[in-house]
């Protein structure tokens, strides 16, 4: 294992791609690595890319890469598509719009599928950024499934996200109604050779001018991605947010909220495993049997299962609670 | 550990403009539960070796209906072996002549599929021959 990290943090392609497939299959292995690179991380500028499907998030992420490279930067790309639920399978096909810069060394792109996570990124999206942020790529881009109105967890991973928009998503209520303009650092209203342009930009400004936190005001760039057209200023603008957010002291707590948001997750991911396996190991037939003749009752198995994992703590709580006051009926 | 998933990236080398055998085909390893890194068309042999390095995956299947399939398969095994990734298997389909076949299979393609192939056969083929190199790592 050690061999592996090592040669990883030499920069070594082959050992990246083999520890994010571990990472992804969550292999035990994976958290002794992210113990191990996790001094080594922070340095990357981590941009997210989101958007609704087909709105031109994977062209957009290909005119960056060449932006970057043309200042010198390495880019890492893990770009995430949607699992089928059915059949747990996925075509991974963001990567068509990038691949002539398959081959470029300062470049590596990686496809995720999301195997049964909702929040619009994978299972192991945070992991593998932070692999590649330890490995030394300056600039990791993050491009989510396409989103409808509230898979924003890449607010969780992304020191900048941009919203990509298009003329013709529908009137301003949809506009309003959707999370994702509330997770905005930087607007691209993209498809700006398409009629609807004016008014998506116009509805976007409208938006922001309510908007109360003054500190920072998301730029709104037209781009056309097929030939490029805004995306300079458009990149500029993330290079902006970014040092925005490395200086100033809504910086500071951006940066807490993500870790605590971070150590939340690994928490209930953990804890999520563990429940399951104590389920899986408690489940039989006479249980499911009892269950279905209601002899007893699904809350009273699961508190049966975290006494199990927390002997100490007090799970009867609630009901006790609810013999001494409120709920009783007299009152 | 989850699952570990077969990842297979489904590649159009050369300026063969066929793709509707090579999406079939992706279709049906994604419906077979694999994750499939599709490239588009149009791709140099590098960029296919080095899509299937930088993704890790398990297999590679190649598409050719253009008649230049002996030069593409023959070029892309010989590119995994020299970056040390001999092990991973390479296959494919298309307009593929029956002579060539023996050529192609001696390079060191695993198997070869021709039109009118029914996929559930193509996706039966990889789910054993990963199943089979997977038990070689342990
Ligand atoms: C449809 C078609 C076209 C369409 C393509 C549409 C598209 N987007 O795919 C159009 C009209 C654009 C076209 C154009 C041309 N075509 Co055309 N075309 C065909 C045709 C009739 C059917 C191909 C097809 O889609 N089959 C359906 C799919 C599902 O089958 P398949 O691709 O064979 O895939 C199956 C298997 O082969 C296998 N398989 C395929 N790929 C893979 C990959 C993996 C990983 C695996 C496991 C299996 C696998 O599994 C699939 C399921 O069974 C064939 C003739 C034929 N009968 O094959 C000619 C054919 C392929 N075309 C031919 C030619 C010459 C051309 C043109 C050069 C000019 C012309 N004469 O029309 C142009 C070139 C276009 C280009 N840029 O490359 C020749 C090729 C000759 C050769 N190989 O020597 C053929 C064989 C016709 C012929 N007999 O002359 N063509
Ligand atoms: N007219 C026009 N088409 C564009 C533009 N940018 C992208 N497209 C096209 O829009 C389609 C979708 O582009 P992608 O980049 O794949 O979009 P995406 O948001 O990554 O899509 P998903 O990942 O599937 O959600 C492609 O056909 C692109 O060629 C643009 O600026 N103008
Ligand atoms: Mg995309």
């Amino acid at each position: 294992m050690d061999i592996l990290i090592n040669k990883a943090l030499a920069g070594d392609m082959r050992a990246i791609a083999r520890i994010i497939s571990l990472i992804e299959n969550g292999d035990p292995i994976a958290d002794a690595v992210m113990r191990r690179i996790y001094p080594l991380t922070g340095k990357a500028m981590v941009i997210g890319i989101t958007g609704s499907p087909g709105a031109g998030k994977s062209t957009l992420t290909d005119k960056l890469i060449e932006s970057f490279r043309k200042k010198g930067k390495t880019v890492g790309i893990i770009a995430v598509d949607p699992s089928s639920p059915f059949s747990g399978g996925a075509i991974l096909a963001d990567r068509i719009r990038m691949q002539r810069h398959t081959g470029d060394e300062g470049v590596y792109i990686r496809s995720m599928g999301t195997r049964g996570s909702l929040g619009g990124l994978s299972r192991g999206t945070r992991e593998a950024v932070l692999l590649l942020d330890a490995c030394g790529k300056d600039v990791i881009i993050i491009e989510t499934v396409g989103v409808g109105q509230s898979e924003v967890d890449i607010i969780k991973i992304a020191d900048t996200v941009c919203v990509v928009l298009v003329p013709g998503m529908g009137d301003d209520i949809q506009i309003m109604k959707a999370g994702i303009m509330e997770i905005a650092n930087v607007f691209a209203i993209n498809k700006a050779d398409k009629p609807g342009v004016d008014r998506v930009a116009a509805e976007v400004r409208l938006m922001l001018e309510l908007v109360r936190d003054k500190s920072w005001t998301p730029p709104v760039h037209l781009t056309v991605a097929e030939n490029g057209t805004g995306v300079e200023e458009f990149a500029e603008s993330i290079v902006k947010h970014h040092e925005f957010i490395k200086n100033s002291p809504e910086g500071a707590r951006f940066e807490f909220r993500r870790l605590s948001s971070e150590v939340e997750d690994i928490l209930l991911k953990n804890l999520t495993r563990k429940a399951e396996k104590v389920w899986r190991s408690q489940k039989s037939g006479k249980l499911m049997e009892d269950l279905a003749a209601r002899k007893t009752n699904p809350y009273t198995v699961a508190s049966d299962i975290l006494r199990k994992l927390f002997p100490q703590a007090d799970y009867d709580e609630g009901i006790k609670e609810a013999n001494t006051s409120h709920v009783t009926p007299d009152n | 550990m989850d699952e570990r998933k077969i990842r297979v990236v489904v590649a159009k080398p050369g300026l063969d403009g066929h793709d509707r055998g090579a999406k079939v085909v992706a279709r049906a390893l994604r419906d077979a539960g694999m994750e499939v890194v599709y490239t588009g068309l149009r791709q140099t042999p590098e960029q296919i070796v080095e899509t299937v390095l930088q993704e890790d995956a398990d297999a590679v299947g190649i598409s050719i209906l253009s008649g230049a399939h002996t030069f593409y398969f023959t070029k892309i095994i010989g590119l995994l072996k020299e970056k040390d990734a001999g092990d991973i298997i390479v296959f494919g389909g298309g307009v593929i002549p029956d002579k060539d076949i023996p050529g192609l299979l001696e390079a060191g393609a695993g198997a070869v599929f021709g039109p009118g192939t029914p996929t559930s056969v193509c996706v039966e083929w990889l789910e054993k021959a990963v199943a089979d190199k997977r038990a070689k790592e342990q």
